[in-house]
């Protein structure tokens, strides 16, 4: 059957299992836009091209399957790079296809020609730029096998104008395998190293389980309840992780790092044991790297061999994919008598507890003729919403407290900018998310700045009917810099401002074709979040003013080790 | 404050095609290695090539890089070259200046001692090459430096492993 390049291209997508697409037109990419109409492929057509990328990547963290990208060249690719580099930090598996113009034009600086594959080379696993239309079902297929095995990322494929014009046509073939003699990821971890991680694991007084995003890119989190259950040994669940291991356990700690509670974070700081599971010793976990976990020895479990001794030394490193080897973990652990190896722990499980009960997660009581307190109104969204309710954030304090505050017991329900920490990214991500689980309710916990960087593609949203729910915890700051402004810059607080009453929330709400809420006093709050959640045919907005002042406790200060954690006021000795 | 460089031979195993050395090359600059030379060619089998890397690397991991360099989907393996165990040279051309009888004589003179070879003549300069360790190919730089190189171009090391000496028990 002869086909043109641009049907190929939706073919080839088809073949794939794609259903959703993200995207924007414009000139070099526009025949392929052509077929789409006669394609079962469902387009959502954005306002931004980084919002498709976005959307594509929440779309991905909720359903698991690759999030695709359609864009044209030039401003377009160039729009999307800030969103593959994000995929790329958080292992997301992404498709990205964008125009390219012609190939006889390509470096002549023609009309929105950029060097997309040269400018992506840094924020992609992979990237293709096509040179002859026959290529197109081949590339294809391999951009899916890279962008979704070994460490999932995203893949760009730089398609030029001529190849996809009606005249450009070939046989059709339905590619079978891959020629990618360099690409052979490790999945099955190495045995011997399993059976002697398993013998520490049996040995350790005070072992912490560290579970990373990993957990979740391998769909292990039911193996990990399991190890934990039969080891019992307390589990941390980092920002990537938050849902990977249900935060209703008794044996889970939360989250460490920067911002994570006390328990979490000195469990790590004094643990004996390790067993790092798909996390990556980000510093934002880390702290200070050589005051971290000064007794611990590291079992460090990964995908990416790279990774493996990369920030701190691994005792036991085992590349491979974490489902696998924490199932043959969990069978070396059981040879060796299962929960009846493990040591006593007594007096670790004390520590722990006490910690618990000390520094629990705690912030001040309403005051009369102020603002909200976020984190009463996270409280409050968490309680009135359903327990398998999706979660997305953008960057900066209200992510922190939304990883916090929230009650994560299922996988895959917690969406956020990990690695890259993109501002904006909540929106978009949320409405992606919603399209790949259309009955689920979402939630965008979002900040007043992060909001207004991505906020058009709610019109995107009303257009298409997607019912995500957007909570604005505005206090008309950059709170987190201003936090560390307040901090760590005696208060000087430049250019973080940003005036109370600009913009009216409520009306852009409604000028997007959302529904508008605002809400300034306590009483308000969960009233209007069940409003919120009663709707399901367009999106909501809700403008929560709340505390500037407000900061996020506990804090590890940049550059400190995490044993200098500063807990709540509140909390802190008095002498 | 300046370290002194720790250089590493890396030999790279790649599909040949187009863009691969960009690929290689920016993972490099963006974990600020710096390339001391870089040698690359198509090998027997014309599908992929062997880049033969010097680089130094004295504030990270060697392991390290060769981790990040084999994440790159072209890159089919690496293997670090150690200079006590494998066989290097380097090819350097060099136009001197010899604008007198007696220079050319003196230059003739060190191309036979150092076994380099003379490929062009001209009326005043001498066109020389000379295959062999990075250090001869500095010697004869050095030597015929005081008449005046007019242009030089070396390829950067390449490098194979030692064969054995010794047949391998049970071979």
């Amino acid at each position: 059957m002869q086909i043109n390049g641009a049907q190929a291209v939706l073919k080839a997508l088809e073949h794939e299992g794609v259903e959703t697409v993200f995207g924007m037109p414009g000139g070099a990419i526009l025949p392929v836009y052509d077929p789409l109409i006669e394609s079962s492929i469902r387009h959502i057509l954005v306002r931004h091209e980084q919002g498709a990328g976005h959307m594509a990547s929440g779309y991905a963290h909720a359903t698991g399957k690759p999030g695709v990208v359609i864009v044209t060249s030039g401003p377009a690719a160039t729009n999307m790079v800030t969103a593959l580099l994000d995929a790329m930090m958080d292992s997301i598996p992404m498709v990205c296809i964008t125009g390219q113009v012609a190939l006889p034009a390509i470096g002549t600086d023609a009309f929105q020609e950029a060097d997309t594959t040269g400018i992506t080379m840094a924020a992609t696993k992979h990237n293709y730029l096509v040179t002859k239309v026959e290529d197109i079902p081949q590339v294809i297929h391999d951009a899916f096998h890279l962008a979704t095995t070994g460490r999932p990322g995203p893949v760009l494929v730089d398609i030029p104008k001529d190849l996809v014009l009606p005249d450009a046509v070939f046989e059709w073939y339905e590619p079978t395998g891959h020629d990618l003699p360099g690409y052979n990821p490790i999945t099955e971890g190495d045995p011997v190293a399993i059976a002697e991680a398993a013998k520490l694991i049996c040995e350790a007084e005070r072992p912490v389980i560290y579970s990373g995003g990993g957990i979740l890119r391998s769909r292990a989190a039911a193996e990990l309840l399991a190890l934990a259950e039969m080891t019992q040994i307390p589990v941390v669940t980092t920002l990537m992780n938050r849902g990977g291991f249900p935060d209703d356990h008794e044996l889970n700690l939360g989250m460490p790092g920067m911002h994570g509670n006390y328990t979490a974070v000195m469990a790590m700081q004094q643990a004996d044991l390790l067993i790092t599971l798909g996390a990556r010793f980000d510093d934002r976990v880390t702290g200070a790297r050589d005051q971290f976990a000064p007794d611990a020895k590291v079992i460090h479990v990964d995908i990416d061999p790279a990774e493996l001794g990369k920030v701190r030394f691994a005792h036991i490193p085992i590349a491979g994919d974490a489902k696998a080897i924490i199932g043959e973990m969990i069978k070396e652990v059981a040879k060796l008598g299962g929960t009846d190896a493990q040591p006593g722990r007594e007096a670790w499980r004390q520590t722990l507890s006490g910690w618990q009960e000390k520094y629990p997660l705690v912030y001040g009581e309403h005051e009369a003729g102020k603002l909200l307190k976020p984190q009463f109104v996270i409280e409050k969204l968490r309680d009135a919403s359903p327990d398998d309710t999706i979660v997305c954030s953008g960057v900066g304090q209200h992510q922190m407290w939304a990883a916090q505050y929230w009650t994560f017991n299922h996988p895959y329900t917690w969406i956020n900018s990990g690695g890259l920490g993109t501002m904006g990214y909540s929106v978009p991500a949320a409405i992606g998310a919603q399209v790949g689980q259309p009955d689920r309710t979402v939630w965008a916990v979002d900040g007043d700045g992060c909001f207004q960087m991505t906020s058009q593609e709610l019109i995107t949203a009303a257009v298409e009917g997607i019912p995500v729910k957007i909570a604005i915890l505005n206090n008309s700051w950059l709170g987190m810099v201003r936090q560390w402004q307040e901090l760590f810059y005696d208060e000087r607080y430049s250019e973080t401002s940003f005036g109370s009453e600009i913009p009216n929330y409520k009306m852009w709400a409604e000028a997007m074709g959302c529904v508008g809420f605002r809400v300034d006093s306590p009483e308000e709050v969960e009233p209007t979040i069940k409003k919120a959640n009663a709707i399901t045919d367009r999106p909501v907005v809700i403008d929560f003013r709340t505390q500037a002042e407000e900061k996020v406790y506990p804090m590890v200060p940049a550059g400190a080790s995490n044993s200098e954690l500063l807990v709540d006021p509140s909390q802190r000795d008095e002498s | 404050m300046t370290h002194a460089p720790e250089f590493h031979t890396i030999v790279v195993r790649v599909e040949n095609k187009a863009g691969v050395l960009a690929r290689i090359a920016g993972l490099f600059s963006r974990r600020g290695f710096n390339i001391e030379s870089l040698a690359v060619a198509p090998t027997d089998d014309d599908r992929f090539s062997r880049i033969t890397i010097v680089v130094d690397v004295t504030s990270t991991s060697i392991d390290q890089v060769v981790k990040q360099l084999d994440k790159l989907v072209n890159v089919l393996s690496i293997r670090e070259l150690d200079s006590e165990t494998s066989v290097e040279r380097e090819l350097m051309m060099a136009t001197v200046s010899a604008p007198t009888a007696e220079a050319r004589r003196e230059i003739l003179d060190l191309v036979q001692i150092l076994d380099a070879q003379v490929l062009n003549v001209g009326f005043d300069q001498l066109m020389v090459s000379l295959a062999g360790s990075q250090r001869r190919l500095d010697d004869f730089e050095a030597l015929v430096s005081r008449y005046g190189i007019i242009e030089i171009q070396r390829t950067g090391k390449i490098a194979l492993s030692e064969l054995a000496k010794v047949e391998p028990a049970g071979a």
